[in-house]
């Protein structure tokens, strides 16, 4: 053991030496820096909070007129009030549960009748044909209908959500398990697995990677239409928030809303990557070093 | 070749502390076939094959391509079934009786090797995956992905993994013929191993003459889907390339060249 460690320190130590010791002076120095931020992952904030001087400056000296672009400055000033009074943080609550129950339900159908779709040649012949028309219609259509069905409650949001999030993993499940190689299915089968273990061990894992970025691109269809949903009807979530600060003329609450919708994005995505990271370390695109 | 069964042998010797690789009962499975016929449409692929193979008996079946012999393989698997005729296994309808190791490993790539090894095996008899690995020499890779084998040592999973259940037969559909000369001939000599020591009864489908003398107890040339040659070889084991051999490859290719020159 003592040994290996040995080994490795002395496979470290060559950078290290050439750090210290620069041929020249100049050149030495350029190499320090440079693996200083290559550690600290500066290269990638380098843009974003040089756009965001710019835009403090630009607001500041009153080129850009405020009512039109509120400052950096005071969205995060609207930031801190509307968390202080309890507002945004309850907005956001909202969203995020209509988010989740409406990917949950539709999700959860999705990859049912993907599944059904996929193993059964019955299941396939009865609903994918007709699933496969409604994909083509763009579900975002379907609001004055829905407005009609549920009003303008919780109910209307949650399924026209569910309705985006459906057919992605909907056809994802259905095409990973369509794909997956015949020659492991008839191994399968003689090593003697049969119905819920040829399931479970083979046919899911293998359908995995296909059902991940369904699910990956539902998540975005979930945002989209939420916020379409927020903004047209309802009296609660981040949507509202925006389109009643634009009554308001509160733009930099609506400049915050737009954020926040990023934030939470990234956040689920990031949240979606770290699951396909560790249900896929098989594969070799998520192969850990 | 016992030096390379060993290498799996590391730190301590797990074979003791899991289940021995061959119960004692365990004996080959015979195969009967009786006027089986098998078309791809309009095609004859297979054409009246009689054939009995004894309990144990090491067959190889070699052919040009698309004579029928990887069809023969696959009836005997149960993959395809017979138009015509009948397969007959004898009384075993356990379903570890047999296995089949094929061409392309066709390991999970989502299952590390030693949970590849113990597909379809009760959770109860895992210690034979385990001892299935170790006689493989590969006892060391055991909680390694398959996508970081080399193609000799994906295939020697899936022969661990035919093995691990103990069965009667086990078909062998050209499992060799992705591998290099050297890792070919290693992969040779373990085969044969593994079949002296555990009994079972097994049928190899390969293009490679040389193989088939080295290993053959009985070989059967597959000529436009019936039987052109059945010849048994009755040579000491393990056999090494040298005159007699040389012989029965002459005798096969002779058989081979003949009948490819009559067609053409």
């Amino acid at each position: 053991m003592a040994v290996t460690q040995l080994a490795v320190r002395a496979a470290e130590s060559p950078p290290t030496a050439s750090r210290r010791a620069p041929p020249s002076p100049t050149r030495g120095r350029g190499v320090f820096w440079r693996a200083v931020v290559a550690r600290l992952g500066v290269t990638t904030w380098v843009v974003p909070i040089l756009l965001l001087l710019v835009w403090e400056a630009l607001s500041a000296s009153g080129i850009v007129p405020q009512r039109k672009l509120p400052s950096p400055h005071s969205v995060a000033v609207a930031f801190w009030q509307l968390t202080r009074s309890g507002e945004l943080p309850r907005d956001v609550f909202v969203s995020t549960l209509r988010a989740a129950t409406g990917f949950a339900i539709g999700g959860g159908l999705g990859f049912a009748f993907g599944l059904a779709a996929g193993v059964s040649r019955l299941a396939e012949n009865l609903f994918d044909g007709t699933l496969q028309m409604l994909r083509m219609v763009p579900h975002l259509a379907l609001i004055p209908l829905i407005i009609v069905w549920f009003g303008i409650g919780e109910s209307a949001k949650v399924f026209l959500v569910a309705v985006g999030v459906f057919f992605p993993i909907y056809y994802n499940t259905y095409h990973g398990i369509r794909t997956i190689d015949a020659g492991l299915l008839e191994m399968a089968r003689i090593q003697g697995l049969k119905g819920f273990d040829l399931f479970w061990q083979v046919i899911f894992p293998g359908a995995l990677p296909s059902i991940m970025v369904g699910a990956r691109y539902g998540l975005g269809i979930m945002w989209l239409t939420l916020i379409v949903a927020e903004t047209i009807a309802g009296n609660s979530g981040i949507g509202f928030m925006t389109m009643n600060a634009r009554e308001f003329m509160q733009t930099n609450v609506v400049l915050l809303g737009i954020l926040l919708y990023a934030a939470l994005g990234k956040l689920i995505d990031m949240a979606a990557r770290r699951i396909e990271k560790g249900a896929l370390a098989w594969h070799p695109s998520f192969a850990q070093a | 070749m016992a030096s390379l069964v060993r290498t799996g042998v590391t730190f301590f010797d797990r074979s003791m502390e899991t289940a021995p690789l061959r119960p004692v009962s365990s004996a080959g499975l015979p195969v009967r076939l009786q006027k089986v016929a098998k078309f791809y449409g309009s095609r004859n692929v297979l054409r009246d094959i009689d054939l009995t193979i004894e309990p144990g008996q090491f067959v190889v079946i070699i052919g040009r391509s698309g004579s029928g012999k990887s069809t023969l393989l696959r009836l005997l698997a149960g993959l395809e079934t017979a138009d015509a005729g009948d397969v007959n296994l004898g009384e075993d309808a356990s379903p570890g009786r047999l296995r089949v190791m094929f061409q392309d490993g066709r390991l999970l790539p989502w299952r590390r090797v030693i949970d590849n090894v113990a597909l379809g095996l009760p959770k109860a008899e895992r210690g034979r995956a385990e001892a299935a690995l170790q006689a493989v020499g590969l006892a060391d890779r055991a909680h390694e992905w398959p996508r970081v084998l080399s193609g000799g040592q994906k295939q020697r999973v899936a022969l661990a993994r035919a093995l691990a259940a103990n069965p009667r037969l086990i078909l062998l559909d050209e499992p060799l013929g992705a591998l290099d000369a050297l890792t070919r001939l290693d992969m040779q000599g373990l085969i044969e191993d593994l079949w002296r020591q555990s009994g079972f009864t097994a049928v190899l489908v390969t293009h490679d003459v040389a193989e088939a003398a080295l290993l053959a107890d009985r070989i059967l040339l597959i000529e436009d889907g019936g039987i052109a040659l059945d010849l048994r070889v009755d040579l000491p084991r393990p056999r090494r390339a040298g005159p007699a051999v040389a012989e029965i490859e002459a005798q096969i290719l002779d058989r081979l060249l003949g009948g490819g020159r009559r067609a053409a």
